[in-house]
């Protein structure tokens, strides 16, 4: 139906596409030498997908994810996020585009160790300059999503690593983010570990969250919907798969 | 500053990290604490020293006259220079509103002076009613000379409490009794002490006309004594009595015929002089305190630029997460400065009102000759925590604002 008219064509595609890329790349100065890392990516994502971004070290896929995740520039080449493109940026208005639209989830959690769980989660909330008791409730809500309402007021070291996973997941969704970003979720998690935190993504998945995952395991690309295969800074495949749902494998 | 939200985050932040938040207000507030102890020190012995120069009447000038050492207008060398009644009474007019207390002396250089069967040699001086004022004499019994003396030629006498006790050796009271000296009866009038000891209590006292009427003085003087109007600082002090000094001097020179550069025959003893060596001294180990204290504020702006540069570099992967979360760059900067500030506000009066408790009652205490009453200055005080706080916080201003610049991947990077 989207196809029919050329303007309502527009207007499906602002609708439901939710990261546009075009002709992306990027280059690091390493001393004298510079290193293309990125030779030209294109890539979109639908709103609602669970994207697998595979590849070996080295292949490009973290830089890829920084430069979504406006932690990093592109050197050239467009990045359009649910419309509305991403140039020019300073670090003003990347912290604020980082902090409406995108969520983080890291292989090192990178929590704040003095901060509670509950605190940690309220934190995107802060910077949107949500009041102190509305935050706690938001994140207090977020907490019970990820099944560690019990721990609110827990410190990080006090939790363990799928425990901190989930909290940071938590945070991640907190801000109500348009784009989830995972880099290796599970990439400090044993197996079971991996799979409960590969649920809870589905999971989140499955009420239409848009979420990528930087991720080198096979076993936890096939839980996405789609693989997109990175080497030496191209994509060399792009291929939807039949998700494996993760709690079948706990 | 007054946004509620960021000072929850502030205090939620330094309740988490009670070692590094000791520690940084640890080295402002012993900052603070050496430098007020130090300046209040310093303060102390000007206080002490001013003291001692109290106890002397500090800015007193004596005029006395000697032999002339150079031929001047035809007039030989050799000359005995003696002052007369007018050359007083010249110098008290036209200095009038300069002059605080004024006496002309007539000396005799030991007379007898006899009490019934008891005698002694002291010194008779003739002096004005002032001149009780100009030697910080203190009446224990009876009065000093007074103007009508002077007026009347009265045969009045003041002695000390050391002839007291020499000559009254039954207890007399010695107010109202007659003592001969050089065998001419004089009536006590009253007994004064000296707060320079026995040395001074040597002498008496007459009215300055009755001397030179009884003891041959004709209209001879032989000292001047002055002392000048109290001023509001001690340069301006000192200036005056050496203007006074030349001015005397000159005029002095002049109307006795004296060489212009003869030294021998007028002199001039100004005790302010004196004092400013002193004064020299004190203001010389004030500035040494200070001097010190700077060096510890500065020693306190580098302890707490360290601890800053350390709390950065530590909180560096705070800061990225922060930032990947949404923080801007200034709030990072106002996150940290906010810190610090408040840490060093409070830990800077902390030091300040230990040090002020400890000048406060201690400080009464010390009771030493050259130390007295060690106390500060409030708004020095004051103005050197502000000067602490504000240097804090530009020392922990570009520590900061380097950590807001770092790209957040970097910051998250750092283990």
């Amino acid at each position: 139906m989207c196809f029919s008219d050329f303007y309502f064509f527009q207007n499906c595609y602002k609708l439901f596409i939710m990261i546009e890329i075009k002709g992306l790349h990027k280059s690091y100065k390493m001393g004298s030498n510079s290193i293309h890392v990125l030779k030209g990516i294109d890539f979109s994502v639908a709103e609602g997908e669970l994207v697998a971004i595979m590849g070996s070290s080295g292949s490009g896929k973290s830089t890829l994810l920084n430069i979504l995740g406006m932690l990093d520039e592109a050197d050239q080449g467009s990045y359009t996020l649910d419309g509305l493109p991403i140039k020019n940026l300073n670090e003003k208005i990347a912290a604020r585009y980082r902090n409406r639209f995108l969520g983080f989830v890291f292989q090192s959690f990178n929590l704040i160790n003095y901060k509670s769980a509950l605190d940690n989660v309220a934190l995107p909330l802060y910077y949107q300059g949500v009041k102190r008791g509305e935050r706690i409730d938001i994140a207090m809500s977020y907490l019970e999503k990820v099944g560690l309402a019990n721990w609110a007021s827990h410190l990080p070291n006090e939790l363990s690593g799928g425990q901190k996973q989930r909290v940071a997941i938590a945070r991640a969704l907190a801000s109500n983010p348009k784009v989830l970003l995972a880099d290796e979720p599970t990439g400090a998690l044993d197996t079971k570990t991996s799979y409960e935190v590969m649920d809870l993504i589905q999971g989140i998945n499955d009420e239409g969250r848009t979420i990528l995952v930087v991720t080198h395991e096979h076993d936890i690309a096939q839980m996405t919907k789609r693989i997109v295969n990175l080497k030496d800074g191209l994509i060399i495949d792009d291929t939807k798969v039949n998700q494996i749902r993760a709690l079948s494998n706990v | 500053m007054f946004d509620i939200e960021r000072w929850q985050e502030i205090f939620e932040t330094i309740s988490k990290n009670k070692l590094r938040t000791f520690l940084t207000g640890l080295s402002v507030a012993s900052g603070i604490f050496i430098l007020v102890i130090l300046l209040g020190i310093g303060e102390g012995m000007q206080n002490g020293i001013a003291k001692q120069f109290e106890r002397n009447a500090a800015n007193i000038l004596y005029v006395f006259t000697g032999v002339t050492s150079k031929e001047y207008k035809g007039l030989n060398p050799g000359r005995q220079i003696v002052m007369k009644n007018d050359d007083f009474s010249y110098i008290s007019s036209k200095y009038q509103d300069d002059l605080e207390y004024k006496s002309s002396i007539f000396r005799i250089w030991s007379g007898l002076i006899t009490f019934k069967n008891e005698s002694g040699a002291y010194r008779v001086e003739g002096v004005w009613p002032d001149y009780q004022f100009l030697e910080n004499a203190g009446m224990t019994e009876g009065r000093y000379i007074n103007y009508k003396d002077q007026e009347n030629f009265e045969k009045v006498v003041v002695i000390s409490e050391k002839i007291k006790s020499d000559l009254f050796k039954n207890g007399e009271n010695p107010i109202g009794e007659y003592i001969q000296i050089s065998n001419i009866n004089f009536k006590v009038i009253g007994v004064y002490t000296d707060p320079g000891g026995e040395r001074e209590e040597t002498r008496v006292f007459l009215p300055i006309s009755t001397a030179q009427r009884v003891f041959g003085g004709a209209n001879n003087i032989r000292n001047l004594s002055f002392t000048l109007e109290k001023k509001d600082n001690f340069e301006e002090a000192l200036a005056e009595s050496e203007r006074f000094t030349e001015e005397v001097s000159s005029y002095l020179k002049e109307k006795h015929i004296i060489a212009p550069d003869d030294t021998s025959a007028i002199n001039i003893n100004n005790t302010l002089e004196e004092a400013k060596r002193f004064y020299d001294l004190i203001n010389m180990i004030k500035f040494f305190f200070w001097g010190v204290g700077i060096c510890t504020i500065i020693a306190g702006v580098v302890g707490v630029s360290n601890i800053m540069l350390i709390i950065v570099k530590e909180r560096t992967k705070e800061i990225g997460i922060r930032k990947a979360l949404g923080a801007e760059p200034v709030s990072i900067i106002v996150m940290v400065l906010h810190e610090s500030i408040f840490i060093t506000t409070i830990a800077g009066f902390v030091g300040l009102i230990f040090s002020l408790a400890l000048l406060e009652f201690v400080g009464p205490m010390i009771e030493t000759e050259y130390i007295t009453n060690p106390s500060i200055n409030f708004s020095v005080a004051i103005s050197t925590v502000f000067i602490l706080i504000i240097a804090g916080a530009i020392a922990g201003f570009f520590p900061a604002w380097r950590a807001a610049r770092i790209k957040p991947i970097v910051a998250l990077r750092d283990e």
